[in-house]
């Protein structure tokens, strides 16, 4: 078994209207920020997965997602994996 | 009647909601989030408002898996009357019990305020004492009511009648300026496509007594009390 780390990234559905994202938007406008547009706001959530192999990993970080980290009806959710590097902390 | 009204770490009504469950004469029964099991015997179940498990992840996630919700989950699936107020409604969309999911409202705000429902249905066991387009004013206090679906979902709800609540003005518009918080088509409380389970943001249970300044919301539990007597 190893220890892989998983990158999570949940954010609204693009079809959701994002108001913080928007309100945010306004503000860097108002900030006279030249050519930002689109800002989505999001949660970002790390884990540590003890698995025999990557896809193996993946697959149950997707299940935590589907059942619990982010709800499809109005979530899209990104998922970075890879081996946690030795040496690193816990 | 006996009906259930359960308290998660975070209720913030459930006395409000076992008030509400007693004024048409029926018995509120006291469940614990950690219990495994309903009562026998018990009509309906009140999930009731306030902020379980701090809104965490997202709001009415973690309520979800307690244990309590298996079995309620259970009694919904079995034909059981099973009633979510603010948080309630949003544990219940969590628990796939109701379509859609409620998000931050539209102006980013904790909205707390009276607001007016139009009745859009009255065969329903939670708008049975109720006349379609009559006008409830009830108080609403979420920052996450703004009710959301994939448009062939809010097609699904909308043709199949789902919607009893809908914000409106006093006079029963159904306008954007009644729209409290972004919700599509002004949609403040739905129904399973079955009919049994009912989730609204509104809080009846605030507007249930003369010193609340509205008794508006007696009727929701009127409704109730009517459903459990008939069966």
């Amino acid at each position: 078994m190893k220890t892989y780390t998983a990158s999570i990234i949940v954010s609204l559905r693009r079809a959701i209207l994002d108001v913080q994202g928007k309100a945010v938007e306004n503000a860097l406008h108002s900030l006279h920020m030249q050519g930002m547009a689109n800002v989505r706001i999001g949660k970002h959530i790390e884990l540590d997965v003890l698995a025999p192999d990557i896809d193996t990993a993946r697959s149950t970080v997707e299940e935590a997602c589907a059942k619990l980290l982010a709800n499809p009806v109005m979530e899209d959710v990104r998922i970075d994996i890879a081996e946690k590097a030795v040496g690193a902390s816990a | 009647m006996k009906i259930g009204v359960v308290t998660f770490p975070g209720s913030n009504c459930n006395a409000d909601a076992e008030f509400g469950a007693t004024i048409t004469g029926n018995t509120a029964v006291r469940l614990w989030h950690k219990d495994t099991a309903l009562p026998s015997g018990l009509d309906a179940v009140i999930l009731p408002g306030g902020f379980s498990y701090g809104d965490y992840l997202r709001t009415g996630a973690i309520a979800r898996f307690s244990p309590i919700m298996q079995s309620v989950i259970a009694f919904a699936n079995d034909g059981g009357i099973v009633f979510g107020i603010c948080n309630g409604f949003q544990i219940l969309c969590e628990s796939g019990l109701l379509p859609g999911a409620l998000i931050r409202n539209e102006g980013l705000s904790f909205v707390c305020k009276d607001v007016y429902l139009r009745v859009e249905r009255t065969d329903s066991p939670f708008t049975r004492a109720l006349t379609v387009g009559s006008v409830l004013r009830i108080p609403i206090a979420h920052g996450e009511g703004r009710f959301t679906a994939p448009a062939d979902v809010i097609n699904e709800i909308e043709g199949n009648n789902q919607v009893l609540y809908r914000y409106a003005t006093s006079d029963g518009s159904i306008v954007a300026e009644a729209n409290p918080n972004g919700s599509i088509n002004n949609i403040a409380g739905i129904t399973n496509a079955r009919g049994n389970v009912m989730g609204m943001m509104p809080h009846p249970e605030r507007a249930s007594d003369p010193l609340l300044g509205s008794t508006d919301g007696v009727s929701v539990f009127a409704s109730l009390a009517l459903e459990l007597s008939s069966r």
